[in-house]
């Protein structure tokens, strides 16, 4: 009986993702996102193979050099080859953005799944203590824990993942107090399946669609927090080629200088961009009826 | 209200105390002497138990609005605080402002045009706007206005003019935020059968959209627009350093690189407390909005219902 | 049949929608007419296109999915489909007026129930403020519910108490004609014969024609003077109440009778279902709609569209093999 119900909960799950993905496949702005997506990912990977100089190699001689041959898209303060900086920058973004996701997901579904299955008191001091957290803005909270960590871009992942946990919290506690009230639960109590298996078998796949859709729109939220971070001295420290690190440095030359930003920028403008796109379209793949 | 202040100072003053290295070396530098350091540390109460520290925190945080001093200047931080927080609020609520006037006719527009080009457009810019740095648009900013078309100042408050590039900076992402949420909302309530009964009335269409559409999608607008409140003053922290705008940014920028933790923890704690005063000016403006909120609200005083949307959002 | 003057004509009325590329048969080349001061009752299971052609009637059909493709429809002399959208507006909630199926979801919530009616009156009546007031109270109280609770919320009301509301809106501007949109599905049983009861007495007191929407027999029975069947988008059978329940020509309308459970304490009659669904709206078969599911369906039926053939007194039925079905009986 249960494993005919488990193979048929698998047939759907397998049609729905392949639904999902045709559904995806027809935007063509996340399709689109997905796809720079995956070159970044590539650029990541093979940034030594790319990158026409290290991202620390230093030139004094050759400083504020406009773009040539040899600097594509010229050099910066320290004669550094711009290109190479922003190529090697993207490991950094992706980084950043998946792991302090990663840890946020880990944390927050941690916390909620405490909350919505034990419920009672549990869940209120649970819920109270989100209530407190989300009540401090979201940046000052990572500014907060940064300073505590010190500066450094581990730190910064650890703080932005940390302070941005409870949107994953609240999402799988919602999620488990909705199948806890529904029949199968019961049923699957009745067969005296254990607590953590109901919670594995039922509450969670019901959790992965929002959980999908947040997870995709706030790694391109981390990538901005991070940046934030570095500019106000506490994310990636020199010669760290991190974006947000590359405009802040950049910022002291807008005068005469104004590349220096401009290429950051736009970097990260593309790959938060993608994320968003792609997140985006997979809301709209995930759950077509808020489209309509 | 009182115990999530509560809360918020609790949690605000753990993450401090729990901060690596010791605030009398640090105000006495790497040279100074064991009984010199030991000596600052008592006169600082850093000596006693965590406990003891908070209470006495509060205590004088809450009931005589003393946050402590700094640990470079020694000028008391409440006073510091007194003196800034205005700028910084002024520069949020201009943003907030600013992001409503243009989210929200945005969003409806982008409603009442659904899967049309005028639709596309604005969520693809509002995506865009999403997705931008909010100090690296003021640097483009500071680098067309300031710099090369010579209209603006590039820092300073001496006018009006010193507003406009960093409210422009910080309000851009909130409008997309409230334009997505604006749009999305009436695009629920558009199919709902009321909408469809205030037009067999024989409603005129435009007030079919202002009176009965928008007004029930303002719930959830109302919600993202008190949370961008909290992003807005993140923001203004940002915002202030580059304009050189002498905020509570400024100040706990500057003190987070000193390592002045009174300054940072002071400066969370005020800007957490005004954020949960707006908060609670959210949930009174939904109950104004929304009949069932109000029945809520007076059937019993409890939980946030501003919470419950958020977490519905 | 006695003559009287006709109120409304619909003429080969079609209505498509269209969805991801499909376009849907809502309505096919359906005609109507409705008489002053009588109830027509449109009757068929969901999805048959009765709601669409009351909301093609009003012209609100959904936006940019439904459209009239062809057709007239003549109120009171004038095409309301060639109005323009100001003009339509003058006629909505004045002239004819709707009541929809689910009373939970028809009111606004953020709007007291009195401003709602307040605002269908101020759209078509010159009255100051307080007369608008005023009359809002009085409808109030003509549909049962104390002029004092004007300032109160749908949510502060029951389902019944909230359809009263809708049907008090609806009648605030003595309307000519009253589209009723399944007024009683939502509701409890104890509950419809109420509203029905109420519907039926102010629709005398105000003269009021009504178009009646709904799948109950028992309700069509009750209030309607002639009986349109719908199936797939188009009439299958039209007669008077009487002639519908005696002397039902079409094999659907025959198991629509046949699906009913009956009273007479019979208990070997037993319920006939009708078998299978109704075609899928985008891909209507050709001749018959109904064959699939017909016992007398034969090749003649599916070959070529049928059309509606009058028997006799007013009684027209789309079936070419109806008086087979009559003996069958």
């Amino acid at each position: 009986m249960e494993s005919s119900g488990v193979m048929a909960a698998e047939a759907k799950k397998e049609s729905n993702i392949s639904i999902v993905w045709r559904r995806l496949r027809k935007n063509k702005l996340a399709v689109a996102g997905l796809i720079i997506i995956a070159l970044l990912v590539l650029i990541a990977i093979f940034a030594p193979l790319i990158a026409p100089y290290d991202y620390a190699e230093q030139d004094l001689t050759n400083t504020f050099a406009p773009p040539s041959r040899e600097h594509l898209l010229g050099t910066d303060d320290l004669g550094r080859d711009e290109l190479s900086r922003l190529i090697y920058g993207t490991r950094q973004s992706l980084q950043i953005g998946v792991f302090s996701v990663a840890i946020a997901t880990v944390l927050g579904t941690t916390l909620g799944v405490f909350a919505g299955f034990y419920g009672g008191k549990v869940d209120i001091l649970l819920m109270r203590f989100l209530d407190i957290y989300q009540s401090i803005p979201g940046l000052l909270l990572s500014i907060a824990l940064a300073t505590s960590l010190g500066p450094g871009l581990n730190n910064a992942i650890i703080a932005i993942g940390v302070s941005t946990m409870s949107v994953y919290a609240r999402i799988i506690r919602a999620s488990l107090l909705k199948v806890r009230s529904m029949e199968y639960i019961e049923a699957a109590r009745a067969i005296n399946a254990t607590d953590f298996r109901i919670v594995m078998k039922y509450a969670l796949p019901n959790a992965i669609a929002p959980l999908l859709i947040s997870i995709t729109m706030n790694i391109g939220n981390s990538i901005l927090a991070a940046s934030m971070l570095s500019f106000i001295g506490l994310g990636a420290q020199p010669p760290v080629a991190e974006w947000g690190a590359m405009l802040t440095a950049g910022k002291d030359f807008i005068r005469t200088h104004g590349s220096l930003i401009t290429y950051p920028g736009i970097a990260m403008v593309i790959s938060v961009l993608s994320f968003n796109l792609l997140g985006d379209g997979l809301r709209d793949a995930l759950d077509p009826r808020l489209k309509n | 209200m009182i115990p999530v202040l509560l809360g918020v100072s609790l949690l605000v003053f753990t993450i401090m105390y729990f901060t690596p290295g010791d605030p009398a070396v640090i105000i006495l530098g790497p040279s100074a002497t064991q009984e010199s350091i030991a000596q600052t540390k008592h006169e600082l109460g850093l000596d006693k138990p965590f406990g003891e520290r908070y209470l006495e925190y509060i205590g004088n945080a809450f009931l005589r609005f003393d946050l402590g001093k700094s640990y470079f200047t020694g000028r008391s931080v409440s006073d510091e605080v007194l003196v800034r927080l205005p700028y910084t609020l002024k520069l949020a609520g201009l943003a907030i402002l600013w992001s409503i006037i243009i989210g929200i006719p945005a969003g409806a527009i982008a409603a009442m045009n659904q899967n049309t080009w005028k639709d596309n457009a604005t969520m693809f810019g509002a995506l865009f706007f999403l997705s931008m740095p909010a100090f690296w648009f003021a640097l483009v900013l500071v680098m067309i206005f300031s710099i090369n078309l010579r209209l603006l100042p590039v820092v300073g408050i001496e006018s009006w003019k010193g507003y406009i590039l960093p409210v422009i900076s910080m309000s851009v992402g909130g409008a997309a935020g409230i334009a997505r949420q604006t749009r999305s909302s009436m695009l629920e309530v558009i199919r709902q059968d009321y909408v469809t009964t205030a037009r067999a009335k024989g409603q005129k269409e435009r007030l079919v959209i202002t009176g009965h559409i928008l007004r029930n999608g303002l719930i959830p607008i109302v919600v993202v627009a008190g949370n961008s409140m909290g992003t807005m003053m993140g923001g203004a922290l940002i915002a202030e350093t580059i304009f050189s705008i002498p905020g509570m940014g400024s100040y706990m920028v500057n003190a987070i690189s000193k390592r002045d933790y009174p300054v940072v923890q002071g400066g969370v704690l005020v800007i957490a407390i005004c954020f949960s005063l707006i908060m609670l000016l959210v949930d009174i403006v939904l109950a104004f909005v929304d009949p069932r909120i109000r029945a809520q609200f007076s059937s019993k005083k409890k939980k946030g219902s501003a919470a419950k949307w958020k977490a519905a959002a | 049949m006695k003559e009287a003057e006709k109120l409304l004509t619909i003429s080969d009325l079609t209505v498509e929608f269209t969805s991801d590329r499909e376009i849907i048969q809502a309505v096919n080349h359906v005609s109507l007419d409705i008489y002053k001061g009588e109830t027509l009752g449109l009757v068929g299971e969901t999805g048959a296109g009765k709601t669409t052609i009351a909301k093609s009637i009003l012209r609100i059909l959904p936006k940019p999915q439904g459209r009239t493709k062809s057709g007239n429809i003549i109120f009171n002399g004038t095409d309301l489909l060639s109005l323009s959208e100001q003009e339509m507006r003058k006629i909505r909630g004045n002239k004819i007026s709707m009541i929809f199926q689910d009373p939970m979801s028809a009111l606004n919530p953020v709007v007291s129930v009195g401003k709602q009616i307040s605002e269908a009156i101020s759209l078509h009546q010159k009255l100051s403020k307080k007369e608008t007031k005023e009359l809002a109270i009085k409808m109030l109280e003509m549909v049962g519910i104390p002029g004092g609770r004007y300032d109160e919320y749908p949510h502060q009301f029951s389902g019944g108490m909230k359809q009263r509301v809708i049907i008090a809106m609806a009648l605030a501007c003595r309307p000519e004609l009253l589209l009723a949109d399944e007024p009683t599905t939502a509701l409890d049983v104890t509950i419809q014969a109420q509203v029905l009861e109420m519907m039926a007495k102010l629709k005398e007191e105000l003269k009021t024609s009504m178009l009646l929407i709904t799948h109950d027999l028992g309700i069509v029975a009750e209030t309607c003077d002639k009986v349109a069947v719908i199936y797939a988008g188009e009439i299958i059978e039209y007669a008077s109440v009487e002639e519908i329940f005696d002397n039902p020509l079409h094999p659907y309308t025959l198991g629509l009778f046949g699906s009913l459970p009956s009273s007479d304490g019979n208990k070997e009659k037993r319920l006939k279902p009708i078998n299978g669904m109704m075609p899928n709206p985008a891909r209507l078969p050709s001749g018959c709609k109904f064959a699939e599911r017909c016992p007398h369906a034969s090749e003649e039926c599916r070959a070529n569209e049928i059309e509606l053939a009058d028997t006799g007194e007013g009684h027209v039925v789309r079936c070419i093999k109806h008086s087979l079905v009559k003996e069958a009986r």
